[in-house]
């Protein structure tokens, strides 16, 4: 919601596009992939797609970006992603990066956490910035490429599966029709009507704890450190957060108790009321404007299989996460992302279409790992009983003297989930003791001119040690690096290792002493065989 | 520890206990317990023994 006499695109600092209905061909060709929602997520696998040259049409019910405020915190794993997509420029020239977090209990501090950062790594472990920028940056990109056709206005009100594929039917301004396609994408969104379509339901648990979401404009003088006020004067026995993104908007999420109404919490005069309250404890003693506002309560719900026949679900419609583990569009990008790659690995004929069969095991699996973290935090930041409560306020009182206590309100930030039980995974090669695990993100290094990560191809890259003298198949980069250097070092690699690594920059497979058999196994782990690239 | 030694124990606990009042009693003894717990250093012990504790408390509902 917005202050009274502000309409619902009225922002006081970001100005919202409007998209003309599309001019649309008289017949239909077959799209290779249609993508339904041109959030981030959609077009995050839009550009994945177009990367890799495959052509796909971008369908959107709306006529201009999300509107309101929504996710604020950009993870190092999707600053990684854009990179790849060679888009990265934009978003870090507005974003905010952090690395710190303070937690306070009764107005002291009682833990200050720094996520893990070094020199090694290209990016920080979070970067802050306004969902609205985040979809304006990847628009820029989606309408410069020849490859995707983006149709705004365009509501999917039918599928139906056919056995080369699914039909879409879609309605604009000028009518409807119907929109055949080899592979669908569905990103559209926690009320995803493509999910309705497929008769498929989200499944999970609702916590009890409400929160409010405002959005302030204000010169407040405090670095980009993420805040957590426990039990504060102005909120007794409740939880505040408070981030600051670009453009003097900060963010304030603060608990509701069990006796406020979300109606009654959800009026401007109570919010004004609620915000100044949250200002006087941090004192900030200045002006300020209401942006937006709204009412979260923290779920975790997830669909059993992110796939339904030649249809893939992505981001929201496929999972609901709770905000605390800043995971819910850090993990939709993954999503996009994996199956980006995977449908054109498919499309170009690189693979056969069981690498499919790996989205679900590593995009759920990756969800399910959110949950487990994002529960335990949920569990901190809102106890959902009175066993919970009691315990979380005595670790609360006793991090006022002891800081192992302080540990325990550590909101466990995102680390990107280890893909190690994919069927697309090589079981580990148990000479190494150190480097990333098959499954893993890649760690990045420090190179003399520039990090690990800018020089790997944009498909799969062999990273090579030494010499392994092995014939690489066509297709694949193969990246050679010293046996001796920071890389090797990092990696526990010596004279003719190698890492199989994943476009999504996981590694696929490592090999003390790397042949071409083992690499020939690898490859055909994630349906890629010489028969299939010939 | 001498019977001595526990029953200096039990009484600062019940001084305590009636010091921070009864909203926060129960708040008290879980913060007891938990940096108790830390010093103790022993996970497996710790465990066994909020399991001995747990008996003659059953719910009678």
């Amino acid at each position: 919601m917005r202050p009274s006499g502000r309409g619902e695109l009225d922002s006081l600092y970001f100005d919202y596009p409007h998209f003309d209905p599309p001019a649309r061909p008289e017949v239909e060709p077959r799209a290779p992939v249609a993508v339904v929602g041109a959030g981030p997520v959609g077009m995050i696998a839009a550009l994945t797609l177009a990367q890799h040259g495959v052509r796909s049409v971008l369908l959107d019910a709306k006529d201009t970006f999300n509107d309101g405020s929504r996710a604020i915190c950009i993870s190092r794993s999707s600053y990684h992603i854009l990179d790849q997509l060679g888009i990265a420029a934009p978003f870090l020239e507005k974003s905010l990066g952090w690395t710190k977090g303070r937690s306070f209990y009764r107005g002291r501090q009682i833990l200050e956490f720094d996520m893990p950062d070094s020199a090694d790594e290209k990016f920080r472990p979070m970067y802050n910035l306004q969902q609205q920028y985040i979809e304006s940056f990847l628009w820029k990109a989606v309408a410069a490429s020849p490859l995707i056709e983006t149709r705004w206005q365009s509501r999917v009100t039918g599928l139906e599966q056919v056995p080369e594929g699914a039909v879409l039917t879609v309605e604009d301004p000028n009518g409807s029709y119907a929109l055949p396609a080899r592979w669908v994408i569905a990103a559209d969104g926690a009320r995803s009507a493509m999910r309705g379509m497929c008769r498929l339901r989200l499944k999970g648990e609702n916590y009890e704890g409400r929160y409010v979401i405002a959005d302030v404009k204000m010169a407040h003088d405090y670095p980009t450190i993420r805040r957590a006020l426990f039990d504060p004067a102005c909120r007794p026995g409740g939880t505040v957060l408070i981030h600051r993104q670009p453009d003097n908007i900060w963010r304030i999420d603060y608990q509701l108790r069990e006796d406020e109404t979300n109606e009654e919490a959800m009026r401007e005069e109570n919010v004004r009321a609620s915000v100044e309250g949250v200002l006087a404890e941090i004192g900030h003693d200045g002006g300020y404007d209401l942006e937006w506002w709204s009412v979260y309560s923290a779920n975790t719900l997830l669909l059993d299989d992110y796939r339904q026949g030649h249809v893939f679900f992505a981001g929201d419609s496929a999972h609901i996460v709770p905000i605390f583990g800043v995971r819910g569009l850090n993990n939709g990008i993954a999503d996009g992302h994996n199956i980006g790659w995977k449908l054109a690995a498919v499309l170009n004929r690189a693979a056969g279409e069981s690498l499919l069969d790996s989205y679900t095991p590593e995009r759920r699996g990756a969800t399910l790992d959110v949950f487990a973290n994002a529960t335990k935090s949920t569990r901190f930041m809102t106890p959902p009983t009175h066993g919970w409560r009691v315990m979380r306020d005595a670790a609360l009182s006793l991090a006022l003297s002891r800081e192992s206590a302080g540990h325990l309100a550590n909101p466990r930030q995102m680390t990107p989930h280890t893909y190690a039980d994919s069927p697309a995974t090589t079981p580990d090669d148990p000479g190494f003791d150190a480097g990333p695990i098959p499954g893993a993100m890649i760690r990045d290094v420090a190179l003399e001119d520039g990090f690990l990560s800018e020089r790997l191809g944009k498909g799969l890259t062999l990273l090579a040690f030494g010499d392994p003298g092995l014939d690489v198949p066509p297709g694949l980069s193969v990246l050679r690096l010293p046996a001796d250097g920071p890389v090797a070092r990092a990696y526990g690699a010596v004279q003719g290792s190698a890492y199989l690594v994943r476009p999504d920059l996981h590694v696929a497979a490592r090999w003390h002493g790397a042949t071409a058999k083992k690499l020939a196994g690898a490859l055909g782990r994630m349906a890629i065989s010489e028969e299939e690239t010939a | 520890m001498t019977q001595a030694e526990l029953e200096r124990v039990y009484e600062a606990m019940a001084v305590a206990i009636d010091d921070v009042g009864p909203d926060q009693g129960e708040v008290f003894l879980a913060k007891l317990a938990l940096a108790l717990a830390e010093d103790l250093g022993r996970t497996e012990r710790v465990l066994e023994v909020i399991a001995e504790c747990r008996s003659g408390l059953e719910r009678r509902d």
